[in-house]
């Protein structure tokens, strides 16, 4: 093994920075969402479900793909994007973000709808009747409730972003700084043969996810007993 | 906070449908603004599923339903005011509190969305319930019997116009059950707002309600004040085991040597095994149909303490073909007897003959 360059380093620190950022996005979306699929009797909701779970099946070069269409300069969002002045999506950060939320988006929100589910209609039932309105109750009773839930998905989202690969090849281009992360990396060392640097590169990526599951592993029981 | 309209009826006044599967369930009852009304039935009699509908909580019901002149449903005019617009302080079998919340918590979750009213004797509550030394604890590390007492403090706390109870004494062992219903005793002569209560117990029904709705396979069969209601001799078979005077009197005496209070009502005095009566203390007490045995005359060398002076009513059937119920008037108070037909026969028994009813004290209870 040997040290680290300060690509690599710049590539550590990026996929750090982009799955963080797609976790709370991830979240911030996932919640409202697992909340409804856990909670509607739509009939949409079989449909949605299975639009949600997509990814976990889907192969990520082909998600990759059709986002490299769709947010390109001759795809749907893309034209829209241009005409309304705003810089294209594929081969940027932003980019990767979306790209890597769609990707991740199974991983956050079946373990919150999962966590919602759990909780059952009685605590909800009661607070309707204290006087807890919808949002109320979502916010004092849902959200608390389904905490050991939400750090699940959290750690799961986080770590899958980490070690995605095939998003990003197709939409994140392997640019220095702004799209080039560890995995993409990885790749790079392993093409050139310099094997001794992509060992380091996967010890530091292996470490950071069994730091996370093992972090979510010991807090979860912890959160438990002090909520 | 009474919107209601001169003429309006100031209850719960409800008319609501509701198929469950194969139990079609169909609520029409009025229930009064004050006491306790006991919603009674066998079980799978649909009990649950009407306090549900009234606490807001069941959207596929059909009808109209009305609280103090407040409309709160009328599927005609597409009205449905939801749970936490009700002012319902509910609890269920299963008492739903938050386990991310102390006791405490649970207590101020209710408090503070009631708007925090200082009339409401929130440390009165905690006392009265024995929740003080409870605050602090987890709700997970809580007793069944202090779960419930949780529960109903947090609904209390909540300032509800109308308390709904699910069976609160069901899933509680005989300690904890005689302790909470001993409170609920207290809580029943204090309280300002209606309650409904449901069960399936009729010693509960005897001691708390002032006023009974009957259900039965999903259909409110009879409803009325409590003793008109359990003394009818056109109740359901089903219920036929709850046929039965409740006596309500006032201890006109404490014999502490043979541990008998001296319970004078309407109609008479009677003796029950009693230990810590106070002199002037309201009481009532459960005479089923099946503990009374009619006399013509008063005996002289019987076993049974009480001998009560009686008017028959009416008779009528019981749930076997060898057996009728006798309706009696004692004075004021109308009690029941079961007996068997051969025993009519003989003691000539129609409506109008004076007769004695022998009561066991035994059969009294503690």
């Amino acid at each position: 093994m040997v040290g680290l360059s300060s690509e690599d380093v710049e590539a550590f620190g990026l996929t750090l920075h982009l799955a963080a950022t797609v976790t709370l996005l991830l979240l911030l979306i996932g919640a409202p969402s697992a909340w409804w699929l856990a909670r509607t009797r739509s009939r949409l909701k079989p449909l949605i479900a299975a639009v949600v779970a997509l990814p976990l099946v889907l192969p990520p070069t082909v998600l990759g793909f059709y986002l490299l269409l769709l947010l390109g300069p001759q795809g749907a969002v893309g034209h829209l994007m241009s005409s309304l002045g705003l810089s294209l999506l594929p081969f940027t950060f932003g980019g990767l973000v979306v790209g890597s939320m769609l990707y991740s988006l199974p991983f956050v929100v079946q373990p919150l709808q999962n966590a919602f589910e759990a909780i059952g209609e009685g605590p909800l039932e009661a607070a309707a009747c204290l006087r807890a309105g919808p949002f109320d109750r979502f916010w004092s009773v849902a959200l608390p409730l389904a905490l050991p839930g939400i750090v699940s998905a959290a750690v799961l989202g986080f770590a899958h972003t980490v070690g995605e690969f095939g998003v990003v090849l197709m939409i994140g281009g392997n640019i220095p700084g702004q799209t080039r992360v560890l995995s993409m990396r990885i790749y790079d060392h392993v093409e050139a043969g310099d094997y001794a640097q992509a060992h380091t590169l996967s010890i530091c990526l292996l470490a950071v996810s069994f730091a996370a599951l093992l972090a979510m592993t010991l807090l979860r029981p912890q959160l438990r007993a002090n909520v | 906070m009474s919107e209601a309209t001169h003429d309006a009826p100031s209850g719960l006044v409800a008319d609501l449908i509701r198929k469950h599967g194969a139990l079609s369930i169909a609520f029409d009852a009025s229930i009064p603004a004050s006491g306790v009304t006991a919603l009674f039935g066998p079980s799978g009699a649909g009990k649950t599923s009407c306090l549900r509908m009234i606490a807001g909580l069941d959207r596929g019901a059909a009808g109209r339903l009305s609280f103090a002149g407040e409309t709160w449903q009328d599927s005609r005019r597409r009205i449905f005011v939801p749970p936490h617009r009700r002012r319902v302080g509910y609890i269920a079998q299963a008492p739903g509190l938050f386990e991310h919340l102390d006791v405490a918590g649970n207590l101020d979750f209710a408090w503070r969305r009631a708007g925090r009213p200082a009339d409401l004797g929130r440390d009165n509550l905690i006392d009265q319930f024995g929740l003080r030394s409870l605050l602090a604890r987890k709700v997970v590390a809580l007793s069944g019997g202090e779960r419930q007492r949780v529960a109903i403090v947090r609904a209390l706390l909540s300032d509800p116009a109308l308390l709904l109870l699910d069976e609160p004494l069901s899933a509680l062992d005989g300690a904890a059950r005689e302790d909470l219903l001993g409170r609920l005793e207290v809580l029943h002569a204090r309280l300002a707002v209606p309650m409904i209560y449901v069960s399936h117990a009729i010693d509960e029904v005897a001691r708390l309600a002032d006023h009974m709705v009957l259900l039965d396979a999903g259909r409110v069969v009879a409803q009325g004040p409590l003793n008109a209601t359990v003394t009818r001799l056109d109740l359901p078979r089903a219920l036929i085991e709850a046929a039965g005077a409740v006596i309500a009197g006032v201890v006109t005496a404490q014999d502490s040597a043979d541990h008998l209070t001296e319970l004078t009502f309407d109609g008479g005095v009677l003796l029950l095994p009693r230990d810590n009566a106070a002199i002037g203390e309201r009481l009532r007490c459960r005479v089923s149909a099946r503990d009374v045995v009619l006399t013509l005359e008063r005996q002289n060398g019987s076993s049974a303490l009480n001998q009560i002076a009686c008017r028959v009513i009416a008779v009528g059937d019981a749930d076997h073909p060898s057996q009728a119920l006798v309706q009696l008037a004692a004075g004021g108070t109308v009690l029941l007897a079961r007996i068997t037909r051969r025993s009519m026969t003989l003691l000539d028994l129609h409506p109008g003959k004076l007769i004695w009813a022998q009561v066991k004290a035994t059969a009294l209870g503690a």
